[in-house]
Parts: C-alpha cells; structure tokens; sequence
C-alpha cells in the first residue's frame, strides 16, 4: 500500500504533460536578457550616459531587471497555479531581505551621523 | 483505496498545495521543488545579511587600500559572464535530462561545470593578488566584509559544484529515475540562485564601489 500511495503522489493524472513548462527558446530568451542588463550595468558604471548621481539609482534598476528575468525565464516563476506558493514564500524573503538591508543602512547612517567629529 | 483517501479531507499535504482546479494533490516534483525554495530563500536571507554588513562597512577602509583602487572590472565582467551562461547550460542541462537525452545532459553539465571552476579560479586568483598586496581581510572593516560577502558566494559555488559532480554520478549509476531528477531540479534552483546573488554581488559590490 505504502509503494502504491507513493506512486500516487508520483504520477499524478496530468502531470507528465505538463512536467516542464521550460524549453529551450525560453532560456535562450532568458539569457540574452540577462547579457543586456549585465552589459548595460557595465556601461553605466564605466561612462557618463547617465547623470552622475543618478548612477547608483540605474544599477539597481538594472539589478532588479536582471533579478525579474532569472526568476521567470531560469527559475520559472509564472502566474501557473503550481507556482503560487512559490511566489507566496518568495515575496516574505524579499521582505526580509529589505527589512535586513534597509534597516541596518538607515540605522547605521543615524548613528554615524550622530558621531562626534574625530 | 489509496485514490479515495486522497480525495477530500485525509489528504497529508498542506491544504495550500492542493491544485485548485481539482486534479488532485501537487505532483511530488511540485511539493519537492517548493520545499528547496523555502531553504534557498533562507539562504538569501543569510546573503542579505552578509549585503547589508558590506553596505555598512564599505567606506571603512582604516586608511588602507579602497574599492577603486582594488577592483579589476575586466575580471569581473568575465566572472560574470561565466556564471552566468553556466547558470544558462544548467538549465538546458536539466531539460535535457527531463527529456531523457542523456548525451546532451553530459555535454551541457560538462559545460556548467567548466564556466564555474573558471568563476572559481578567476575569484580565486583575484583573492590571492589582493592578498599579496596586503590588502587581506584583517586589513580594514571594508575588506573584512568583502572577504565575507564575496567569499561566502564563492563557497556556495564550489560546494554547487561538488554535488554537480555527485549528481552526475547519480545518472551514470541509477539512470535518470524520477528522484534523481528531482535533486538535478533542485541542484538547477540552487545554481540559478547563485547568479542571482552575484548579480547583487556585481552590482552593490563592484560596480557601485569603483564608480564612486
């Protein structure tokens, strides 16, 4: 019985269709974005196309980009029903990756500036 | 009997892995797949820690030696771009072998692994000549947190590519069966992961640092 109800959860109906959404178009497809923002975050950083100040600002962006595009072309992040926990569980990690980042570069700031000058 | 318990009601899966379009519990790939996730999104979490004290830390270099000066972005642009089309050979790699192609598998892992020792030993020649310049991790807190941060990235990869290899030799002796499948799955998450962490790194870390 334990054997049949393992093959159960294995196997299914309709599964083995629908097993790999991924194909070799869509990683492709992946990649060559991926190479975009890559080259593009090096040209930024190297010239003066952007506004100096602003330079930070357009890494992140493209960092942000490139993230989108490795959790929906690598990682296949969809809008499917399968990856809606998946999703779920990754939106509480980017807050606590906020949170953790976010929290300590604003509260270590705070306390900089409130040092005495040395 | 076994179709029926698993029906309505005795199901042993969380209510929220259950399709809701009523074809039964999630396939084991499905529930296998999530569980991964939730580790690598607690590995972010470690990441974002080590991120944030690099963020914190990065302008305090006690006098010695700061991000421009030590930054070599022609190197990194090739770290890169290794790790990234190894992140991309992984993936068709684990295609392959849902296909059941077995030589296109061996021929794309070969590359994954390739393009990431090449990271590795990039990352790790880059470590060494900072280090013989006395710009090591006791140096300043600056270095103390890149050490870490950048370090910490180069152990995931070298220990992605140990279970690479202990995944290969899976295939080659249990043959492509569904739960060896299932770890290349979750090996393939791991690794795309990994570049996901050293877009942060490039980013926050190099970039960032040599354009001030």
């Amino acid at each position: 019985m334990s054997a049949d109800h393992e093959q159960t959860f294995d196997r299914t109906p309709g599964v083995e269709e629908r097993e790999s959404t991924a194909s070799y178009l869509s990683y492709s497809v992946g990649l060559a974005l991926a190479v975009v923002a890559t080259g593009a975050s090096f040209i930024v950083s190297q010239t003066g196309l952007l506004w100096g100040p602003g330079i930070p600002v357009g890494l992140i962006v493209l960092a942000l980009a490139q993230i989108g595009v490795h959790l929906v072309f690598f990682l296949h992040l969809g809008s499917g029903s399968d990856s809606t926990n998946n999703i779920l569980a990754l939106a509480f990690g980017v807050l606590i990756v906020f949170l953790v980042i976010a929290g300590s570069v604003w509260i270590i700031a705070n306390l900089n500036s409130n040092m005495m000058p040395s | 009997m076994t179709i029926t318990t698993t029906d309505e009601g005795s199901s042993p899966l969380p209510f929220g892995l259950l399709r809701e379009h009523g074809d039964g519990p999630a396939s084991k790939r499905i529930v296998v797949a999530y569980g991964f996730w939730i580790f690598i999104l607690s590995d972010m979490v470690m990441f974002s820690a080590l991120f944030a004290a690099y963020a914190v830390l990065s302008g305090n270099s006690a006098g010695g030696p700061t991000a421009p000066e030590l930054f070599n972005l022609h190197n990194v642009f090739i770290e890169t771009m290794c790790l990234l089309l190894s992140s991309y050979t992984c993936g068709l790699g684990v295609l392959s072998a849902e296909r059941r192609q077995l030589m296109p598998f061996f021929v794309f892992t070969a590359f994954t692994f390739l393009l990431g020792s090449a990271f590795l030993i990039i990352e790790a020649r880059e470590f060494a000549g900072m280090i013989e310049k006395g710009a090591g991790p006791a140096r300043s807190a600056f270095l103390s947190s890149f050490f870490t941060l950048v370090g910490t990235h180069g152990a995931h990869v070298t220990a992605g590519l140990i279970a690479l290899v202990y995944l290969v030799v899976q295939v080659i002796v249990k043959g492509l069966q569904a739960a060896v499948l299932r770890r290349l799955l979750c090996w393939s998450l791991f690794w795309h992961a990994l570049d996901i962490v050293w877009v942060g790194v490039f980013t926050l870390v190099y970039l960032m640092g040599a354009s001030h």
